[in-house]
């Protein structure tokens, strides 16, 4: 009804910002944190949300989402921790390699995938590696605002325990670390058994873990309502591929280690997208035309339109085979 | 900005009045000659000025008098303020929200004066002064939300986003066509909307929901709604329905113009930033058709519209049994001519209602 | 006996399902009158959850019927109860002394299962994970959205409201809260203009 409807920009909102420290905290991970470059606060956000930090390396734009570890009623700074993956696509080396205090860099507003059930009576975390990113923040929140909560963190070894020390120190009744290489492992059954009606589980590592929490919680009678996950895809490369786009009239090319929709963002088709990972369902695109097999790796689409190949996630689907016209 | 806000009722003697700044900036919902439903959103980022779009908490005439008949519906049914357990940090986010707009958008109305969380909200129009600490319920009458839309106008519900899912699990909501908070508080999005006809079979709430799921900070959406109502009556609630539905049946083709009403709906759509929750207030604006004739171009169109509307959605909207009267009305504001698509009164290109003189003349 | 085939309706009508065995630590069940079929039926499946079975039985006006049939299920505790009503302390501290892995079962006429069903949403269970089937009577509690009164055991369409008095007709439209349907005044256009009462589900 207005004059000019606004299209939405892709994404969510931008906040420009100043990196003002990074802190390695051991081999693999170091922390980031950023000011306003405006000076003014931060919007404030609930715990479990994340930011999409846009990397400009060289004339590549990388856009990764890491989980926002500050406290949220903190709104002088933002902080993420980020681990390095020297097998990965190269935002985490670009991060630990290329980014000093003082460089001006674009995060987005925060996007929360991974909330608190704020009804639950009890909250028990599940962290696996980095995946205490996210716990930081909501334990920050359950202490300030009053909350029952737990952690249980699996660390790799007590050398790439992050924030091991600060978190045992702290809440030491509540704070249990394992510690793979003492054969130490989370005793996941007895931890489910006997917890109160209301308590909800949060899982955030690598998929084999959360897999875990999930399957075993079910066969305990724990409705899925109360297991909560985070685990955020990064796209995995591919054999490159060809792409029509109708709306834009350009056909592309889907290099082996960019995802479509990077690749339809570097040809400035102004693709929407949120989370880039597969969950939360924004970029879906229609598919006009297929000749060939969808290589679908997203959370959001269900079985049906899986196999109806009418709809494809380009953040981090693929496609193999002869032909694929989108409607984009 | 200076608005002089009107002494005017909304029940018993109707005494409310649009004035003419009121009716030109009325939110006219259709577009087109015909509606059918539609996922209508865009961004709530501004608008033309001096339009209800233009602010995200539009303020008008109407604003005192608003307020004193929520206070009235409030005093008669406490339940029509109601906030689920969880649901408090919401309050304070909407409390936030509201305050920090109202004071940016309206300076000469509303100051908001922060010491990190001691607030101190002046309400001029209201005659509020009042310091409190954010975050701190007990520092407050009664809960934030509460609290603050008591001082806003329009309905509020605030949802909470569970599971890819939305529930109505908070409100304030006294000037609602015709559904009830207290029954509907905890439903989700697909059964707080199960008696809207024909709208589920369309999909339109599965694409609606997959919208409002991905609505984040910063980038509010808006849409229009709209519905019919016999008399400028605010609370037109089913809780009061046995009293305020008989009023339906007092129309006449004499009194059609001044008493039947155009009532329409500008939701806007907001996440919040603690609870990730989502805020959906519902502003309702009234005006009387013989007011809304007098924009030759709403006139034609609405009778069109009318006249058009599948019997289910007239039945629906709780106006089927006054059609006709209606369309007589309605129909003496039409004299057959094109309508500019788009909802804008385009008084300088859309010619005055050409009488049958008119036509016998040329 | 045959089950009741509800007429396909609105989103926020609810559907109820067939009991199943679910892994579970602990089974509680709830059912009145004919429902009781439906745990007779739920343990022809799978007889070895009652062993962590606790049974609340509510037999109406179908007296001894059951008892004894749903006592032989050998549950770990079995309690028959004269109402629901008089059955709510003793759900509610069931529930409270409960811990995750509880599996809920109800059965019966749609009152008992709302309202047990809210009574195990208040204690933390998502209703979506608590189970559901119909058996017997398909008498509806209906609020009154005026006077806000639950009227009980309602079977015709429109109704007299046992609180205040009002003609209301019957609303698909259902409230997990409450546990009830809505009604609405029909006369309110019209006082005094009542259609003939209407059996529900002719």
């Amino acid at each position: 009804m207005s004059a000019a409807p606004q299209k939405a920009r892709a994404g969510a909102e931008k906040i420009d910002v100043i990196v003002s420290a990074v802190v390695p905290l051991n081999e693999l991970v170091t922390r980031f944190e950023f000011t306003r470059a405006d000076d003014k606060a931060f919007p404030p956000f609930s715990a479990g949300a994340h930011t999409v930090v846009e990397m400009r390396d060289g004339d590549r734009l990388r856009l990764n989402p890491y989980s926002l570890m500050s406290d949220p009623a903190d709104s002088s700074l933002y902080a993420i921790s980020v681990r390095r993956d020297d097998a990965g696509r190269g935002g985490s080396l670009f991060m630990h390699r290329s980014v000093k205090v003082g460089d001006r860099m674009k995060i987005s507003y925060p996007v929360n995938l991974f909330p608190l059930d704020l009804r639950g009576r009890k909250h028990v975390f599940l962290a696996g590696g980095i995946g205490i990113t996210p716990f930081m923040a909501m334990i920050a929140h359950l202490e300030r605002m009053g909350g029952a909560w737990e952690l249980h963190y699996a660390c790799r070894n007590e050398a790439l325990g992050t924030y091991v020390d600060q978190l045992t120190s702290r809440y030491p009744n509540k704070v249990h670390v394992y510690f793979d290489d003492r054969n130490q492992a989370i005793a996941l059954e007895d931890l489910l058994d006997g917890q109160p009606l209301g308590t909800h589980v949060y899982v955030c590592g690598p998929k084999g873990m959360i897999d875990w929490v999930h399957a075993t919680a079910a066969a305990h009678g724990w409705p899925d309502e109360n297991v909560h996950s985070e685990e955020f895809l990064a796209p995995q490369p591919g054999k490159p591929f060809e792409v029509r786009l109708c709306r834009s009239d350009i056909t592309i090319q889907v290099g082996e280690s960019e995802s479509l929709l990077e690749a339809m963002e570097r040809c400035g088709v102004d693709a929407p997208f949120l989370c880039r990972g597969g969950a939360c369902g924004q970029c879906e695109t229609d598919v006009i035309e297929a000749d060939g097999t969808f290589v679908h790796r997203d959370h959001w689409l269900d079985d049906e339109d899986h196999t109806s190949g009418k709809k494809i996630m380009p953040c981090v689907s693929r496609f193999v085979g002869k032909s694929l016209v989108l409607d984009r | 900005m200076t608005i002089q806000f009107n002494t005017e009722t909304f029940r018993d003697d109707y005494s409310f009045r649009n004035s003419d700044w009121a009716i030109k900036r009325f939110p006219f919902p259709f577009h087109e000659d015909s509606y059918m439903y539609s996922v209508n959103m865009e961004q709530h980022r501004g608008g033309p000025d001096g339009s209800v779009y233009e602010k995200r908490f539009d303020v008008d005439e109407h604003y005192v008098s608003e307020m004193q008949d929520r206070a009235i519906v409030l005093a008669d049914d406490p339940l029509r303020c109601q906030s689920l357990p969880h649901m408090t940090l919401a309050g304070w986010d909407t409390l936030e929200l509201i305050m920090v707009s109202k004071s940016e958008d309206y300076p000469d109305l509303f100051e908001l004066h922060r010491d990190g969380n001691r607030w101190r909200w002046i309400n001029k129009p209201m005659g509020i002064d009042h310091t409190f600490t954010f975050l701190d319920e007990t520092t407050l009458p009664c809960g934030p939300l509460e609290y603050i839309t008591r001082q806003a106008q329009g309905d509020y519900a605030v949802l909470d986003q569970r599971g890819d899912m939305l529930y109505m699990d908070a409100g304030m909501v006294t000037t609602q066509a015709d559904w009830s908070l207290d029954f509907d508080i905890g439903m989700d999005f697909f059964e707080w909307h199960a008696p809207v006809p024909l709208a589920h079979e369309m999909g339109i709430f599965k694409r609606a929901l997959k919208f409002l799921l991905n609505i984040q900070q910063g980038a509010p959406a808006r849409r229009l709604n709209w519905t019919m109502t016999v008399n400028p009556l605010l609370d037109t609630s089913p809780e009061n329905y046995h009293k305020w539905g008989i009023q339906k049946t007092s129309l006449t083709p004499e009194n059609v113009g001044a008493k039947q009403h155009l009532r329409v709906e500008l939701q806007t759509f907001y996440r919040l930033p603690r609870s990730n929750a989502l805020l959906f207030p519902i502003r309702c604006y009234l005006i009387a058709f013989q007011d809304l004739v007098s924009i030759p171009k709403w006139g034609r169109r609405l009778h069109r519209v009318v006249r058009d509307l599948p019997d289910e959605l007239a039945t629906y909207k709780g106006f089927i049994a006054n059609r006709p009267l209606m369309l007589d009305y309605l129909g003496r504001h039409d004299d057959g001519l094109p309508t500019s698509p788009g909802v804008w009164p385009d008084l300088d290109s859309e010619p005055p209602l050409q009488t049958q003189n008119d036509a016998r003349s040329r | 006996m045959t089950k009741f085939q509800f007429p396909e309706s609105i989103r926020s009508r609810p559907v109820y399902g067939t009991l199943e065995p679910r892994p579970g630590k602990a089974h509680l069940m709830i059912a009145d009158a004919e429902g009781a079929e439906a745990l007779l039926d739920l343990a022809t499946r799978e007889a070895r959850l009652f062993a962590q079975g606790h049974i609340i039985y509510i037999p109406k006006t179908t007296g001894e019927t059951y008892t004894q049939r749903l006592r032989d299920l050998g549950p770990a505790q079995f309690h028959v109860g004269p109402t629901y009503e008089a059955s709510v302390p003793r759900i509610r501290r069931v529930l409270s002394d409960a811990h995750m892995g509880l599996q809920v079962y109800l059965a019966g006429t749609e009152g008992l299962m709302g309202q047990a069903q809210n009574e195990a949403m208040q204690a933390g269970i998502p209703h979506s994970a608590i189970q559901t089937e119909h058996r017997g009577s398909v008498a509806r509690r209906m609020q009154c959205v005026h006077c806000k009164g639950i009227t009980e055991d309602v079977v015709t369409d429109p109704f007299v409201c046992s609180h205040c008095g009002l003609n209301l007709f019957v609303r698909d439209h259902y409230s997990r809260r409450l546990a009830a349907f809505q009604g609405v005044c029909i006369d309110a256009e019209d006082p005094g203009n009542l259609p003939d009462p209407v059996e529900l589900y002719t």
